[in-house]
């Protein structure tokens, strides 16, 4: 697939029940150490993308170079419109993300079974057996564009856990979440059933080679402290780590969800620094997936990220394995595509700005980083002793142990107590008895299978000629169940806006129309609010909504983010772009240039001292138009404009460029209409070309205020160039 | 429960251990903690532990859902539902998917039970 085709939905759910995954399990990032890129070397970097990628913002500065580091990055995609997702997905792969998380749609989890064809879910997606297939498929051909292997990920939890690892492991998913503390705690389903459910689960998890994380940083979200509940969280990643490995799980596929349970206002990284060192200390042989923080988020997405920001900080400390993002916009709503990408920037961007930190930097071996991981470490030891001394985890359980608010050994009497006979399924589990015979791949416990053949105990799948495992044509594809909510009834309603040329502003589903805009009013909070709801209405959003404030002081004024819903369609054939730069070859340039020599004055206007827009302009160390044989006459910054134009006629130039670089007030629009305005008063203005640029310049407004032609960002010296050959052509 | 932090009293015993024996220490708990789980795994099993071996024998969700619920109230499970099935084509001569489409469709129960012993 071409990077600028865009991926045909519709195509991609045609044929699926024939699609087969191209391989099962976890693929991680390969070490790339001393990688050389553009003019830097990077020490803890990955491989770079073989394919194509969207590098950060200023990269263009640097040959556009992207270094990918070397944690998987995760991002978490789900709208509730799987078919939407996809191109999420696609955007989020070319920002650096190859590990793409899906949540479930609400209640899955007390589903009893699989959920089949392709329903509309609320706060997640429905996980069915079409949906990951045909998101696997999507990730396939993503997977080649950007020249990097994709992890996809869904839940193995709730009652039909076994059920959905199956699913997963036939339709060559990559990673999970399973914990059957998950089930009990959070989602109260009955422990007996959770744990004999999670057994066989993980066998199969451990057959596809599945990277299983687990639940335990829900504690940080649950506790009103978070950071007191860090002795418990080693205890439940303990847990969940040792019954992995001893069902079959290599510890190197099984990964600690953990966050850093801080934020600022509190001294964040000196809190969270040290259980972030007792944790690795505990756990040096499993996976580290470092999540960001969600529990104190609040609607303002630069605050967001720069806790993240102090996220990464501490995995770059210590160190990641899957390096998770939170988007920004976690705090006020479902995700948007954007935020899904600036997530997965973030994340790129602060990791590589860290690139070989440790090599400089190292953690103190004494003092209180040290006393503050041995103190979690031994009351986590304590409360593992006390689990036992209840009469082990059911127990504890029982007695509300977990997530009680007080820093363990310390209890609140808060913690969330389950029985051992209650919850969802409770008393649904059955003995198996003598005969009892499963005759299937990766099934865990007691099975007898040498009753039908002795020779088949060790392959039982081999009773039947293997199972859906070793024969994938014996998976049953279901397609839809319902008439009414499925992914073709979606896409009829909104097929215009693929196929006839016309768009809407999308902020999470094809043409939803949502915008938002951020906007200040000098009156106090509720104002303000009541103002900006009643311009979004005025600009003819409809369903308008405040979905941030900030206080920037109590009298003098608020800043106000709203969304609404922009109620237009645009006619993609209606629109008029402005017309792409022109370029001559650099030998089409020289050639001109030696022709018919030419000079130039140029200098940075007004009372302003910004050099380095103009010197890439000029420069010939940086392609500038010197390069080409032009003769420049440069004034340096702060140069009165009627001084460049009495430049311009003393040494007999042909042209003046006027950087102008400061936009406050419009002056740098009123600096081209003077160098215009004076050029014609001392009558050279037909003799001069009159070139504007400037970071804030828009050419056509430029053109208007007099000049000949005006550059923006991005301009480089060959459009300049081109410009004076073509203008003195013109002439 | 409220308890005060006690954590001084409590850690008495572990102040002199290494961070090494801490560490071992911690994993033994652990795994104290966790094999009476293991064990439940290994001696029972759960309807979506049967669904999920009937899907692995080629049955589709629709059909893996009225297997094990019948299994249920027939009180059949402890004997696995792909034995059922398997067992069924068997004595019955029937393929596998025949075997449990029918059963799926509420037929054969009671020769089912009759094989198991339970009718």
């Amino acid at each position: 697939m071409e990077s600028n085709e865009k991926l045909n939905i519709e195509e991609l759910l045609k044929d699926l029940e024939a699609y087969r995954p191209r391989r099962r399990g976890w693929t991680w990032r390969r070490p790339a150490p001393n990688l050389e890129l553009g003019p830097f070397s990077y020490r803890d970097c990955s491989e770079p993308l073989a394919g194509k990628s969207a590098p950060l913002l200023t990269a263009h500065y640097f040959d556009n170079v992207d270094p990918q580091p070397l944690p998987v990055i995760t991002t978490e995609i789900a709208s509730g419109r799987f078919e939407d997702d996809i191109r999420r997905m696609r955007m989020a792969a070319h920002h650096g993300a190859d590990h793409i998380m899906v949540i479930r749609t609400a209640g899955q989890s007390h589903f009893d079974g699989l959920i089949e064809g392709t329903p509309q879910g609320t706060g997640g997606v429905p996980i069915t057996r079409k949906q990951v297939r045909a998101q696997r498929k999507a990730l396939d051909i993503i997977e080649d564009e950007v020249g990097r292997p994709i992890n996809y990920h869904s839940y193995v939890s709730g009652v039909a856990g076994p059920e959905v690892a199956v699913m997963f492991v036939e339709e060559g998913v990559n990673g999970c979440h399973q914990d059957p503390q998950y089930n009990v705690i959070y989602r109260n389903i009955n422990m007996i059933r959770s744990f004999v459910d999670a057994c066989e689960s993980k066998k199969i998890l451990a057959f596809g080679g599945l990277a299983q994380i687990d639940g335990a940083h829900n504690a940080n979200a649950t506790a009103r402290e978070a950071w007191k509940v860090t002795p418990e969280l080693m205890v439940q990643h303990a847990i969940n780590a040792m019954f992995s490995n001893k069902v079959g799980i290599p510890k190197g596929s099984i990964c600690l969800s953990t966050v850093p349970p801080s934020a600022t206002p509190a001294p964040c990284v000196y809190m969270d620094l040290p259980y972030a060192v007792a944790l690795r200390e505990f756990f040096p042989d499993y996976r580290m997936r470092a999540q960001m923080n969600t529990k104190y988020i609040e609607s303002s997405t630069r605050d967001a990220t720069v806790t993240h920001v102090l996220n990464l900080l501490i995995s770059k400390l210590t160190s990641a394995d899957i390096q998770s993002t939170i988007t920004p916009d976690e705090g006020r709503n479902i995700p948007w595509h954007i935020y899904n990408v600036e997530a997965c920037d973030t994340a790129k961007q602060a990791l590589v700005g860290m690139d070989g930190l440790m090599e400089m930097v190292s953690l103190k071996d004494d003092g209180p980083l040290r006393e503050r991981a041995r103190e979690i470490q031994e009351r986590a030891v304590l409360f593992m002793e006390e689990i036992l001394e209840v009469g082990g985890y059911f127990a504890a359980v029982e007695a509300g142990f977990f997530v009680d608010s007080g820093f363990s050994p310390e209890r609140s009497g808060d913690g969330i107590s389950r029985q051992i006979n209650g919850g969802v399924a409770a008393g649904t589990v059955v003995k198996r008895e003598a005969d009892y015979m499963a005759p299937v791949t990766a099934h865990y416990g007691y099975n007898n299978v040498s009753q039908y053949n002795p020779e088949a105990v060790s392959d039982p799948a081999s009773l039947i000629g293997g199972c859906t495992f070793e024969k994938p044509e014996k998976i049953i594809f279901i397609d839809e169940l319902d008439e009414t909510d499925n992914v073709y009834v979606r896409m009829e309603e909104s097929k215009k806006y693929r196929r006839e040329g016309v768009i809407k502003p999308e902020m999470e589903w094809l043409a939803d129309g949502v915008v938002q805009m951020t906007m200040f009013f000098p009156v106090e909070r509720r104002l303000a609010e009541a103002a900006a709801i009643e311009a979004g209405k005025r600009m003819n959003l409809s369903e308008v909504e405040v979905i941030s404030r900030e206080v920037m002081q109590e009298a003098e004024g608020t800043r106000v983010e709203i969304k609404g819903k922009f109620p237009f369609d645009i006619d993609v054939s209606s629109l008029v772009l402005p017309k792409e730069p022109e370029i001559m070859s650099d030998a089409e340039l020289r050639a001109a240039i030696e022709e018919k020599p030419m000079s130039v004055v140029c200098g940075t206007v007004g009372e302003d001292e910004h050099s380095v827009g103009l010197r890439e302009i000029i420069d010939i160390k940086h392609g500038g138009i010197e390069k080409y044989g032009i003769k420049v006459h440069y004034l340096g910054t702060s140069v009165p404009v009627e001084k460049l134009v009495d430049a311009a006629i003393e040494l007999d130039a042909e042209a003046i460029l006027a950087s102008t670089i400061i936009s406050h007030d419009d002056i740098h629009y009123k600096n081209i209409a003077n160098i215009d305005r004076i050029a014609r008063e001392k009558g050279v203005r037909d003799k001069l070309i009159f070139v504007a640029g400037g970071t804030q310049v828009t050419p056509e407004i430029a053109v208007r205020h007099g000049a000949d032609a005006g550059f923006s960002r991005g301009s480089k010296g060959v459009h300049v160039a081109t410009f004076l050959v073509k203008a003195r052509q013109k002439n | 429960m409220k308890r005060i932090d006690d954590f001084e009293a409590r850690r008495k015993h572990l102040a002199d251990m290494s961070s090494e024996e801490l560490r071992e220490h911690f994993w033994s708990l652990a795994e104290k903690i966790v094999d009476p789980l293991l064990g439940l795994g290994y001696e029972f099993t759960s309807p979506s532990v049967e669904r999920s071996i009937l899907l692995r024998m080629g049955f589709s969700s629709l059909e893996a859902k009225p297997i094990v619920e019948e299994a249920v109230s027939r009180n059949l499970l402890g004997h696995g539902a792909g034995n059922i099935v398997y067992k069924m084509s068997l004595n019955k001569g029937l393929s596998l998917r025949e075997a449990g489409l029918a059963l799926a469709e509420g037929k054969l129960w009671d020769e089912a039970a009759a094989m198991f012993g339970e009718a």
